[in-house]
């Protein structure tokens, strides 16, 4: 169902959860090499969308397509090993340190961990690494996180509110990550709660309320 | 399955030597119950109380639930449990590391306790080592089970009142089976029997962990 170039297809998109809708009907192609930024308010849907696309939620009706599986009868665990997650609130162990945290994940995944001191050189952690993750501030902390996906070096990167609590510092240095990560053909969706300041980016910008997309700039 | 269940057994032991929630706060916790029975016996009973191997496990149940929410807490971070959920990870290798690593943590809490069973209750020192393998096996069941439940119960508001209500029906065979082959240890009795209900247990919890810790987790 996905065409050739495209990362995500969702056709009607549906998602349950104890019978309350999260997404109530979204429509939306995604192709590679691009990054596009979800914006609404709290509770418009943009978290539950990322996490249909992780396979961390159920497509409970429509149809969907993420890197060419079919959201409706894919083994959601396999999907979720070709996706990155970065969360606002830490996506990894507080109580390990910078290095622990990246090792546990290459291991998990079984890439090498001799890649680990580009990756920390990269996010400007290398001076951190033997930090523990809940000591480092809120940028380091999402530093991390980028570490962490590009050790894994995901094709659909999913990042919730990655903006959060970040300084101009922080987000300048996001935005010229993200901006690396795109051109090499990664498929990057951000969920935010206003557009992207940074324009060289050209963010495709979807709006969501309701559980669903209801406009495009 | 094994390599992930050593990587997890690897990452939360190194998260417990950390945190040290083990050392400064469950053990102790442990140790004053113990304390608190000794006194509430008498030095003159203590000895001879059949009393010494329920009031052991009794204190090891509360140090297992607090461990075994303890073991849950430190993935129940929305962020964290979505970023490793996209890890991939085989749900019975994540099982068994998670439960290996509750067995250790246990397993040293009872160094600690049967130590002051000893000292505070006046526990034969041959008996309690004789009790030792049972004590073992007991606690790698209760370790598997609890793992079971703990994640039945993490990410609910009220997950810390529902693990012991939902656990305890579980528990209670293998905390009896326990005691009783703690007790014939001590005082003699059939030490076997018991022992041998405590393994077919621990085989049966490892078995559905290994089964169902997937579904638990999706769910």
């Amino acid at each position: 169902m996905t065409l050739e170039g495209t990362s995500v297809v969702l056709h009607d998109a549906v998602s349950m959860a104890s019978g309350f809708p999260l997404l109530s009907g979204v429509d939306v192609e995604l192709h590679s090499s691009s990054l596009t930024v979800l914006v609404g308010a709290n509770g418009a849907g943009k978290t539950s969308l990322l996490r249909l696309l992780a396979g961390l939620i159920p497509l409970s009706a429509g149809e969907g397509s993420v890197l060419d599986m079919d959201l409706a009868t894919v083994d959601r665990r396999q999907l979720r090993r070709r996706v990155g997650w970065l969360g606002h609130e830490g996506s990894f162990y507080d109580d390990l340190t910078v290095t622990e945290n990246l090792v546990f994940a290459a291991k998990a995944l079984g890439r090498p961990v001799d890649e680990l001191p580009t990756v920390l050189e990269r996010v400007d952690l290398s001076g951190r690494r033997d930090t523990v993750a809940k000591q480092l501030s809120a940028g380091q902390r999402r530093r991390l996180g980028l570490a962490w996906l590009l050790l894994r070096r995901p094709e659909l990167w999913l990042l919730d509110e990655p903006y959060a609590s970040l300084d101009d510092e922080g987000r300048t240095f996001f935005d010229a990550l993200l901006g690396d990560v795109v051109a090499r053909g990664a498929t990057v969706v951000v969920s935010a709660h206003d557009p992207l300041r940074s324009v060289h980016l050209h963010p495709r910008t979807l709006s969501m309320a309701g559980g669903r997309i209801v406009s495009e700039s | 399955m094994i390599r992930v269940a050593l990587l997890v057994a690897g990452k939360d032991l190194r998260v417990e030597r950390r945190s040290r929630v083990l050392l400064w706060q469950v053990v102790p916790f442990g140790v004053m119950a113990l304390l608190l029975c000794g006194l509430a016996l008498g030095s003159a009973q203590a000895g001879h109380s059949s009393a010494a191997p329920g009031l052991f496990y009794l204190v090891v149940l509360l140090v297992a639930l607090l461990m075994i929410n303890r073991s849950h807490a430190i993935e129940a971070t929305p962020g964290t449990r979505a970023s490793v959920a996209t890890l991939g990870l085989d749900p019975a290798g994540v099982f068994l590391g998670k439960a290996a690593a509750l067995a250790v943590e246990l397993w040293l809490s009872a160094i600690v306790l049967l130590a002051g069973a000893v000292l505070v209750l006046h526990t034969a020192l041959h008996g309690t080592l004789v009790a030792c393998p049972s004590i073992l096996v007991t606690l790698g069941a209760i370790a598997a089970a609890g793992t079971l439940y703990g994640a039945l119960t993490s990410g609910g508001n009220a997950a810390a009142t529902l693990l012991p209500v939902l656990s305890l029906p579980t528990f209670a065979p293998l905390l009896i089976a326990g005691e009783r082959s703690f007790y014939s240890a001590l005082h003699g009795g059939a030490l076997l029997e018991w022992w041998v209900i405590s393994l077919v247990a621990l085989a049966v919890y490892l078995a559905l962990g290994i089964l169902l810790y997937g579904v638990l987790e999706e769910s």
